[in-house]
């Protein structure tokens, strides 16, 4: 059985309990181990790099120094933890005098990195390692009926990662297609929802997300599928605030792309947090 | 439009060792291959509530009009999204530059105060270096408190809901060895 190291990140255990849920169903479904890094600590998202740069890379290269002596590739789901965990690796093997400063900040705690992580998204993992013919071998219920419009949104693809297009991804829609799921041409799917900014300044996030969905509903869609759990929240709490704001009806289930993988293997839903999901999924394969 | 970035600019205005500074940073570096294009302000998703669009950020911070850049709510307003990084024909890391800028201004203490986004920024960094985890309620509650406290009784509704369904906790995360993370971080200020 292949393993991973698992880096749930602050988020999968909150507002993004359901992600984790349906990330390790799947997984486990498909064989694939997730031991979660011990002790692993906040990657920092955009708020510590905004204060500081050195210590920002320090912070999350703990995690990968944890990782390490694993010997398994990390899978981060959060598209935050993903970028932040990339950008250190990133920033310590382009800067050595960063990597020198974070190296002594290690072992002051005992710590040692020699540098060999990598760092993955589960969708990645899931598409380019496990294979869309052994996923579709695993699907017992198709999902048709599901127009799905496929939302990447920025941090996992953008700038860091080369497992797709920065601007025109397509993994997700390849998966979504493999499950059964009819999945509409949308031309926003790596477009910002507005990330932190719904929590700062709510209008210019309401704004953002709402466009969105505007686009999702107006392509037919009749869900939108994340693989991030702040777009997830955005895009799902503030559809009221959105049809309030512009006037216009968004309703629409905001789903994981690793639940609708685990309804397509037939995963009971309690299994992968659907009951958790704020905006009720009909259209999906199963009653809750 | 902010009435100071429409005003004459004098020599004296200008910080002639501002940008030498930012470029010298790691991310600042292809500052100087700007060709004023504009692509990183077309492909900007939050460009239509700017100050300043991201184009004319870089026009400041090469001229070295500090006082400008850092009066503007521009950095603050980057959703990290990353769009104009991979879209400039030149290479330059504009979201990084946005970062460079923002730790400017925080370590200056010329951050636009009373401006949401750098208090975020801070309560959520203050969170981490204590506890080694973010819990996301307590942060949206300090930021609140900090800034517009009536604003908590309009998350309400939502806050209720992310209970019953188990995606909230009030609790503080923590990870189990704070004082390693402290030694870490320590180190690093030492440095």
């Amino acid at each position: 059985m292949s393993a991973y190291a698992y880096y749930p990140g602050c988020s999968l255990t909150g507002l993004g309990k359901p992600y984790d849920e349906s990330v390790r169903a799947v997984f486990a479904h498909l064989g694939l181990g997730l031991e979660e890094i011990p002790d692993w600590n906040c990657c920092g998202a955009t708020s510590y790099m905004s204060i500081s740069g050195d210590k920002a890379v320090a912070l999350a290269a703990r995690n990968l120094a944890l990782a390490e002596p694993m010997g398994l590739e990390i899978v981060a789901p959060c598209a935050a933890c993903y970028l932040v965990l990339s950008k250190a690796q990133h920033t310590i093997s382009g800067y050595p005098e960063i990597a020198a400063r974070v190296h002594k900040g290690l072992q002051a705690a005992g710590l040692a990195y020699a540098g060999r992580a990598v760092i993955r998204h589960p969708l990645d993992v899931l598409v380019n390692t496990v294979g869309l013919d052994a996923i579709a071998a695993k699907v017992i219920r198709p999902l048709t009926g599901c127009r799905v419009a496929p939302y990447y949104g920025c941090q996992i693809v953008r700038p860091y990662s080369g497992f797709d297009d920065p601007l025109r991804p397509q993994t997700m829609d390849r998966l979504l297609e493999a499950l059964g799921a009819r999945v509409v041409e949308y031309p926003l799917k790596a477009h910002c929802c507005g990330g932190s900014l719904m929590g700062t300044m709510e209008d210019i996030g309401v704004r953002m997300s709402f466009l969105l969905l505007k686009e999702a509903r107006a392509r037919t869609a009749n869900m939108v599928a994340t693989a991030c759990p702040l777009c997830q929240y955005n895009l799902e709490a503030y559809q009221g605030q959105m049809r309030r704001a512009y006037g216009e009806d968004v309703t629409i289930p905001i789903v994981y792309f690793t639940q609708l993988m685990g309804l397509a293997f037939g995963l009971a839903p309690k299994a992968l947090g659907i009951q958790r999901n704020l905006v009720t999924a009909d259209p999906l394969p199963v009653t809750v | 439009m902010r009435k100071g970035s429409t005003h004459c600019r004098y020599a004296e205005d200008v910080n002639p060792a501002f940008p030498a500074e930012i470029m010298a940073q790691p991310g600042g570096e292809a500052l100087r291959d700007c060709i004023q294009c504009g692509t990183c302000s077309g492909a900007c998703p939050v460009a239509v509530h700017m100050d300043l669009t991201p184009r004319r950020i870089i026009a400041l911070t090469r001229a070295g009009l500090e006082a400008d850049v850092m009066a503007s709510s521009t950095p603050w307003l980057c959703a990290s999204c990353y769009e104009c990084q991979v879209r400039c024909p030149r290479e330059i890391k504009v979201t990084d530059v946005m970062y460079l800028l923002k730790r400017r201004a925080i370590e200056k203490g010329t951050y636009p105060k009373r401006f949401p986004v750098p208090v975020l920024a801070k309560a959520f960094y203050n969170m981490v270096a204590a506890h080694g985890r973010n819990s996301e309620a307590r942060v949206v509650i300090e930021l609140a408190l900090r800034t517009n406290p009536f604003s908590l009784l309009k998350m309400a509704p939502i806050g209720l809901k992310l209970i019953k369904t188990g995606r909230m906790a009030l609790g503080q995360e923590r990870i189990k060895d704070p004082k390693q993370l402290r030694a870490v971080l320590d180190a690093m200020e030492e440095s």
